[in-house]
């Protein structure tokens, strides 16, 4: 029971930190970035590279982050600037084609098969002592890193005046401009956050799945882009408790589905996705309010 | 729109995909294969056309309709003796019948139709980033249940020994005759309500349209397109695994309609095209060629590598695709008015 309980808030936690990530960039930018995920692949690989030429851990981590970071602000600058203001669709398709394309390179240069990572091995082993026993540490660092990253970001957007610009420009872009916050300087600090959260799911993720492969992280992704819609993509902490939940309900689905159905997981949260889309489209978390007229 | 405008809208890309299919009866052997599966993208990605540019909502679920098509379409073309040693687990229904190749293609398209109505009926309510989702969850679930139930397909296996009955002829009418279908759509009543409440719901909504139930028009003829252009791809490549219909051929082919442009036939016809060459151009490269003078020889995968730079800078380059990029805000068909309407 309490291994459930753990698992299912340590998925939750890990797949909110990946809705932080999606909903911060969606906010300023009104973009659902699907090429999140080979983010998260490409610093699993420069974990997986770190530990198969033997760098010390605290380097592998640090390159982890410096790609993913560097990634991230990479595709702001060559995509998403040029793309500002195009149709959602076109934007949407053009982080598909991102996706795809570091997806492509991953597959050409570390071809289709699985590179080991070890990186913080101790981390796995199990809490020793009696009934926790298959609660692994990593089930735990993964919460608390999830709690730490949620509570300095929320500061950060409490409580600074970039934090005030960034909620600003999420809750009006273009009023937020003429108001004198600076466009270029919110939108690279949101997307800059974001690539420090990918960064940190990659190593949770490697210590929890050392096997690193070009489709690394791509079904979580999927689900918590999906939860992050489910939730509410309009704000912030209705995104993240979107990610969270549908993290929270794939790990129970998944310890408490029989043998047999267990590899329907899939099949049931997404019906469970349908189901939430139809009675609350707005979004699960979004405030009640009477519903305008629909908007194309 | 005067008659003449109406063919020429349906010519044009008729001819397009009848010039294609004849440059691939002068190819060799080996390079045929690129023919005709560019005409199968093209009955894809029309299919995908009919629903999203009509009504503008983005769907990532049509590669499910593909997928039944693909696999009923395979399965049932199947002989009997050879299924009954292959997959002993089908339904009787599936495993004791086997029927030819036109009337598997009826049958996919009849499936596609019957998936998207029962689909469409609850989600066709939605609209926005929430329709996309959903339509999204219901090509994982169609994956999740394609590769795990044996009783309706093959599971985690490939299936294989399906008649290989999609050649150029096949490939050039299946096309032409999805190109046909969403070009007699778009003229309808039907169409035209779809396309007024794409412009704008509300007023659309003010004049008596019922959105919900114009989209479920689109949404279930698009799926019986897209579940005959599932046979069309079974038929063509002989095996299939769920894998091969489901993110990479979504993705794949929502490029190629956005490439081309989202708000037109054409855009449809001509995204399809153009990345398939693009794709069969580059895959022959990794076996090296000499083009003008210059001996290209790429390393095997580069092509997918390549295909991805192509497509973000396309999207860069032109927001609203290739066909479109006139329009760059509101997509419009790729039909322009006479220059005195615009003053």
């Amino acid at each position: 029971m309490l291994q459930t309980v753990l698992n299912a808030l340590a998925l939750g936690s890990v797949y909110a930190l990946m809705a932080v990530g999606i909903g911060l960039v969606f906010g300023v930018l009104r973009l659902v970035n699907f090429a999140y995920g080979q983010l998260i692949m490409a610093g699993a690989y420069a974990l997986a590279i770190g530990s198969e030429h033997g760098w010390p851990q605290w380097v592998s981590v640090l390159v982890c982050f410096g790609i993913v970071i560097g990634l991230s602000l990479l595709m702001e600058l060559a995509l998403f600037r040029p793309l500002r203001g195009a149709s959602p669709s076109t934007m949407l398709v053009a982080t598909f084609a991102i996706a795809f394309l570091l997806q492509s390179i991953a597959l050409l240069k570390f071809g289709p098969l699985v590179k080991s990572a070890v990186i913080f091995p101790s981390l796995f082993d199990p809490i020793a002592s009696g009934e926790f026993e298959t609660v692994r540490k990593i089930t735990v660092v993964a919460i608390v890193a999830a709690i730490l990253a949620l509570v300095a970001l929320t500061l950060l957007l409490a409580k600074t005046t970039v934090g005030l610009h960034m909620r600003a420009a999420s809750a009006d872009f273009r009023t937020a401009r003429a108001l004198g916050v600076r466009a270029n300087a919110v939108i690279t600090l949101a997307v800059l956050i974001s690539g420090f959260l990918a960064a940190v799911v990659s190593v949770i993720l490697v210590v929890e799945n050392p096997f690193v492969e070009p489709h690394f992280a791509l079904r979580d992704t999927i689900i918590v882009l999906v939860g992050v819609v489910v939730g509410g993509l309009d704000r912030l902490w209705t995104a993240t408790l979107g990610g969270f939940t549908i993290g929270v309900a794939t790990s129970v689905f998944t310890d408490q589905l029989s043998s047999a159905h267990a590899v329907y997981v899939d099949s049931f949260v997404f019906g469970l996705v349908i189901l939430v889309l139809l009675l609350r489209p707005e979004g699960l978390f979004a405030p009640f309010r009477a519903r305008g007229v629909e908007r194309a | 729109m005067t008659y003449v405008d109406r063919i020429v809208q349906v010519a044009v890309p008729g001819l397009l995909v009848s010039g294609v299919a004849l440059l691939g009866s002068f190819t060799t052997r080996a390079n045929e294969i690129h023919f005709r599966v560019a005409l199968v993208h093209v009955a894809i990605v029309v299919g995908l056309y009919l629903f999203i540019g009509n009504s503008g909502v983005l769907s990532f679920g049509h590669i499910s309709f593909v997928a039944v098509g693909a696999f009923l379409a395979g399965l049932m073309t199947i002989s009997v003796g050879v299924k009954r040693g292959i997959l002993p687990d089908l339904f009787p229904v599936l495993r004791n019948h086997s029927v030819g190749n036109v009337e598997s293609l009826l049958l996919a398209a009849a499936f596609g139709a019957v998936f998207a109505f029962l689909i469409g009926l609850p989600l066709m309510r939605l609209s926005g980033l929430a329709a996309g989702i959903a339509t999204f969850a219901v090509l994982g679930i169609t994956h999740n249940v394609l590769f795990n139930y044996t009783k309706i397909g093959p599971g985690a296996t490939a299936l294989t020994n399906i008649p290989e009955t999609t050649g150029l002829l096949q490939g050039l009418v299946g096309a032409l005759i999805a190109i046909v279908v969403a070009w007699a759509y778009q003229l309808s009543r039907f169409g035209r309500l779809l396309r007024a409440s794409r412009e704008d719901a509300a007023a659309a909504q003010a004049v008596g349209v019922s959105i919900h139930s114009q989209r479920l028009i689109a949404f279930t003829l698009s799926g019986a397109l897209c579940g005959f252009a599932g046979g069309l791809y079974v038929h063509y490549a002989g095996t299939i695994t769920t894998e091969d219909v489901y993110l990479d051929l979504t993705f794949l082919t929502l490029a190629m309609l956005v490439v081309g442009g989202v708000g037109s036939l054409l855009g449809a016809v001509v995204g399809a095209l153009l990345i398939s060459g693009l794709d069969a151009f580059l895959t022959t490269a990794e076996g090296g060629i000499h083009v003008a003078g210059w001996k290209i020889d790429l390393q095997d995968g580069t092509h997918l590598v390549v295909l991805g730079i192509v497509m973000a800078l396309v999207l860069v380059l032109y927001p609203a695709g290739i066909t479109g990029s006139r329009e760059a805000r509101i997509p419009r068909r790729w039909r322009r008015r006479p220059a005195e309407a615009e003053g």
